[in-house]
């Protein structure tokens, strides 16, 4: 947008959720000209290829102009929605439309330089991260880490929103994403010791750490070998705070090796398993494939199970641990079936970073 | 380089090496003529094509072979087999067609192999083998095991281009590789005094810039010396070498052939040019071995070849669950 | 990490990557290193395309250099995958199968079978296939068919430079022998690669496109180039409301038949777009698949769009009319939305 209209007007862009994100299509609208939006108020349902997510308001004020239809497949950064007061000549309101239907059809949208995943020897071993950082960050750092066969793209609707805040890191575990895939004995304390190790690379003396199904368990054994640099834990359907799990969906997923086997298994993931695009099944192969993969999976298979009941005490970890700790489940998690005595219950399956990724950063910014 | 070898020295072989090569030809000669017999009766299916006369050179070649060499064979594949160690039971077997056959029966006559003892397999297509090989040769000299590779041919398969581009392949790289050109005068009922447009196929040798020999194949002392001499050239990196050997088989093209081209020269042959009598009289004459050896020799052969028959005719067949099996190593 | 590189670039580190893995995997070909006993460089070409450039350099010794007879050094390859070497041997065009085929369907293919199972015959042919490049009738075939026709041979054909990595990957380490089909229009496609080895496996047909929210009206296969122009067809299509669904099988043997029939059976009209000659051909073969196993559920006659029963032609004007483009997929497309039954 160029600088010249006036500065009441404001717009709603489509937004960037994950690395790989270019266009996003829209799939349903949740408000009509001439409402009033408040911030955090659902505007827009996007399909990004690989999962469809709800856009929450960033502005305030009354809806002026729808510029997207549903269906449309628009760049990011293209405007979506203009906001203004009742003050604002149409006019000038129709300029802004008019400037950015052009922009969005031309392909000019000025896409800001790209942070890139970094790379950092830990241990040993090559593990990748990404970064995104608030022009002013306050507090200590976020660092979150993913689950079984996840990587640090799971956290594409999650970290953009606390990067608005604060510096968030995105990790990908040994065996995981671009990370070597060698794991080594596998254990919690291993991959814990990568997380100590990752705070240590990066200068990092404490940070709030979230971490989803196994990566709960990992930031758990963080916080009970060094509790200092922990400022909060953010556990979500984290691995070890009961015995039960869907063990045939874990050792399924690491047996996979096609689309139909592992389709119908990561359907199970989410509350909706419609949610499942060809995109993320795709990805997911393509992680699998890898070199090493197999075997790490099959490794980690060994400290997340054992028969058929989980192998990790999470809650044991924690037991006298003084570093505040949130959880949050998905009430139709069906890999790791939620405790009765676990308060937060958002509507989502196991992928809840994913599935009620607007809840999850509610809930985080809570206590950021 | 083309050269004549008659009178090769025996001197050099101990007598239970010359009791092998005798045991391997006279097993030969024997499967042959029995397979001829069982042919007549109709229980052997498909084409068979027999060795039998051709034996001194089989024998001859592999006797200096071991576990590190390869050989690829002809449709006319059994004495091949025998040389190289196949199993004489299976081989019966698969003939037959039998479920114990070296092949499972899926291979007959034309495909024998047993690639645990480097027999890549008699061969249906006329100059199938010497790309092969190239190819065996190649593997041994990168590995650097020491192996060398023989491709046996005959006198038609001379004129294919595989053939002849192997020849060249294998003087380029120079491979560990040795071509034996199996003349027996006939490719199915053509002469090659008619099809091969030099006098000898040796000649060809110097084409593709390597050494060529020509053996009378009648005699098995004869073949193992050439042979001896491009193995060891072979093994020591010296490159290949095309040996001809020139004799002439008892049967025909395959069995059913009538043999109206070939006038009376079958019976000569059987009378007067028999590598197996030569090779009595040479070493019974020189006092390496006794007639009672040789006898015990026939004896025990004669009875091996029966029970292979015996077991073979007893063996049950492939039946439908083997017909699928055995195309891919995996195949999803 | 994933990045941007070529089909060319994807097959070369495909190889460069199983070499360093497996010191049994050895290249030949003609002109693979280039320049063997000539004046001048050793490494000048990396085949008459440049897809082994540079692995003479990495690996002297195991990237040989051959005369034209293909014969001999596809059978050497063949006969070296018996004495366990895995040869990556190139046959410069897929046309040139005319002077080397007994060595790959009448040995390499058959002798697990022929065997009793006591082969294997761990041996890749690399060979380029396609028209688009004004090479005319002798360098410019889809002779995928043939080779797919036989017993013991797998089949495959990379779209994209991801596939051709992976699936290339998977050839060499497969026990048998594989006929790998680059087409020759695609060696400068870029796509994301990952730098890390992966192996694709044979029989999974890739879903390149789904229709909107699971519908799709249409169901396209299409092989090797071909799915960039049904990909093409389908978004001028999408704009007009009809929504297909594409499949690439990528391997041709193996074939994903339950991902083809099983998208069949949801859309209910199937495309094959192949720019093969029209008879005995893939796109026969996967229409007579659906006629026979899912008929009750098609809405409308099979169409196949493919090259013509003719050679392919040199001059511009006519290779273009020879190879299917978008104009042709979409009319078929629509050919098969619009019947009414």
């Amino acid at each position: 947008m160029s600088g010249d209209h006036d500065e009441r007007i404001l717009t709603v862009t489509m937004p960037k959720w994950g690395l790989s994100m270019t266009t996003g299509r829209i799939v349903e609208i949740h408000v009509a000209e001439g409402d009033t939006i408040a911030k955090g108020d659902d505007v827009l349902d996007i399909d990004t290829d690989k999962i469809a997510g709800t856009l929450e308001s960033p502005v305030a004020g009354p809806v002026r102009r729808l510029v997207a239809e549903v269906g449309d497949e628009l760049p990011v950064g293209a405007v979506l929605a203009v906001v203004a007061p009742a003050e604002v000549p149409d006019g000038e309101i129709d300029a802004v439309v008019a400037e950015a239907k052009e922009a969005a059809a031309s392909g000019a949208l000025e896409v800001p330089d790209e942070p890139q995943p970094q790379l950092v020897e830990i241990g040993g071993r090559t593990i990748s991260y990404f970064t995104l950082t608030a022009e002013e960050p306050g507090g200590d750092p976020v660092v979150l880490v993913h689950g079984f066969g996840g990587d640090k793209n799971s956290w594409l609707f999650v970290q953009q929103p606390l990067a608005e805040h604060h510096v968030v890191h995105a990790l990908d575990l040994p065996g995981h994403g671009a990370s070597d895939k060698e794991v080594g004995d596998g254990s919690l304390t291993s991959l814990a010791d990568t997380v100590v190790g990752f705070l240590d690379a990066l200068g990092i003396s404490r940070a709030h750490l979230v971490g989803h199904s196994l990566g709960g368990a990992v930031v758990a054994a963080v916080a009970r070998s060094t509790p200092g640099r922990v400022a909060s834990l953010t556990l979500l359907a984290p691995a070890g705070y009961s015995a039960d799990a869907d063990a045939e969906y874990l050792r399924g997923f690491a047996a996979a090796a096609t689309r139909r086997e592992l389709k119908p298994l990561v359907g199970r993931l989410f509350a909706d398993p419609a949610l499942v695009t060809r995109q993320l099944v795709d990805d997911l192969l393509r992680y699998k494939r890898l070199d090493g993969v197999d075997k790490a999976l099959s490794v980690l298979l060994g400290t997340l199970l054992d028969g058929d009941r989980q192998a990790i005490d999470t809650r044991g970890l924690l037991a006298g641990v003084d570093v505040p700790v949130t959880v949050v489940w998905g009430t139709a998690d069906r890999i790791l079936p939620p405790p009765d005595d676990i308060g937060e219950r958002v509507d989502a399956g196991h992928m809840v970073h994913m599935e009620a990724a607007n809840d999850v950063v509610r809930v985080l910014r809570a206590h950021l | 380089m083309t050269g004549t070898l008659t009178q090769a020295p025996a001197a050099e072989l101990t007598p239970d090496a010359l009791l092998d090569a005798y045991r391997t030809m006279r097993t030969i000669r024997d499967f042959e003529e029995r397979v001829h017999e069982e042919f007549a009766t109709g229980d052997i299916p498909g084409f068979v094509h027999l060795y039998a006369g051709e034996e001194a050179s089989a024998t001859g070649v592999c006797s200096h072979l071991d576990l590190r060499d390869a050989i690829a064979s002809t449709h006319r594949g059994h004495g091949h087999c025998i040389a190289k160690g196949v199993d004489v039971m299976g081989m019966m077997a698969e003939i037959f067609g039998k479920l114990t056959g070296s092949c499972r029966g899926k291979g007959g006559s034309m495909h024998i192999a047993d690639l645990s003892k480097g027999m890549l397999g008699a061969n249906g297509i006329v100059g199938g083998g010497p790309p092969l090989i190239c190819g065996r040769a190649l593997a041994s000299k990168l590995k650097g095991d020491g192996g060398v590779a023989v491709a046996f041919f005959g006198d038609g398969a001379s004129n294919q281009g595989t053939t002849l581009e192997s020849l060249n392949l294998a003087s380029i790289w120079n491979l560990p590789a040795i071509f034996v050109a199996e003349n027996n005068g006939y490719a199915e009922a053509t002469s090659s005094t008619w099809s091969v447009a030099t006098d000898d196929i040796a000649d060809r040798a110097a084409a593709f810039g390597m050494p060529g020999v020509i053996v009378d194949g009648f005699d098995f002392f004869a073949v193992h010396e050439a042979a001896g001499e491009a193995v060891a050239r072979a093994r020591e990196g010296g490159g290949p070498t095309l040996i001809e050997v020139k004799f002439t088989r008892y049967f025909g093209h395959f069995e059913g052939d009538q043999q109206l081209y070939r006038a009376d020269e079958v019976r000569n042959a059987r009378e007067n040019l028999d590598c197996l009598k030569v090779f009595r009289a040479r070493v019974t004459g020189s006092g390496q071995l006794t007639d009672d050896q040789l006898d015990q020799v026939d004896q025990e052969v004669a009875t091996a070849i029966a029970a292979s028959v015996v077991a073979a005719k007893a063996a049950p067949k492939p039946g439908a669950d083997d017909l699928l099996t055995d195309v891919y190593v995996s195949y999803q | 990490m994933a990045r941007s590189i070529t089909y060319r670039e994807a097959i070369n580190e495909a190889i460069a990557q199983e070499m360093a893995r497996d010191e049994r995997v050895i290249v030949m070909g003609e002109d693979n290193a280039g320049g063997a006993g000539s004046p001048g460089e050793d490494d000048a070409w990396g085949g008459v395309l440049g897809v082994t450039k540079g692995l003479y350099g990495k690996f002297p010794g195991r990237v040989l250099d051959t005369p034209i007879s293909e014969s001999a050094f596809v059978g050497a390859a063949v006969g070296a995958a018996t004495g366990g070497l895995r040869p990556v041997v190139e046959l410069m065009f897929i046309d040139f199968l005319g002077v080397c085929f007994d060595q790959i369907f009448n040995q390499a293919a058959k002798f697990r079978y022929m065997f009793g199972g006591k082969a294997v015959t761990p041996v890749v042919v690399r060979t380029m296939w396609g028209a688009g490049l004004r090479a005319a009738a002798q360098h410019s075939q889809s002779l995928l068919s043939v080779v797919t026709h036989i017993p013991g041979l797998k089949v495959v054909a990379p779209s994209n430079p991801y596939d051709a990595k992976g699936l290339l990957i998977q050839a060499i380490r497969d026990d048998d022998p594989v006929i790998f089909a680059e087409h020759k229009m695609l060696y400068d496609v870029s796509g994301d690669v990952p730098e890390e080895s992966y192996a694709i496996p044979f029989g999974e047909a890739n879903i390149v496109r789904e229709g909107s929210n699971g519908h799709a009206d249409v169901t396209i296969v299409a092989i090797g180039r071909m799915v960039n122009t049904a990909l093409e067809a389908a978004d001028e299509l999408a704009s007009s409301g009809i929504q297909v669904e594409i499949i690439d099988p990528r391997t041709t043997s193996p074939l994903d038949t339950d991902t083809i029939l099983e998208s069949v059976e949801n859309t209910g009209r199937l495309v094959v777009v192949d720019e093969s000659n029209p008879r005995c051909s893939l796109a026969t073969d996967i229409a007579a698949l659906a006629a026979q196993e899912v008929f009750g559920s098609l809405r409308a006659p099979i169409q196949q769009v493919t090259g013509p029963h003719t050679p392919v032609p040199f001059a511009d004007s006519l290779e273009d009319l020879f190879i299917p483009d978008t104009t042709r997929v979409a009319a078929a497309v629509k050919t098969v939305v619009d019947h009414v039954g």
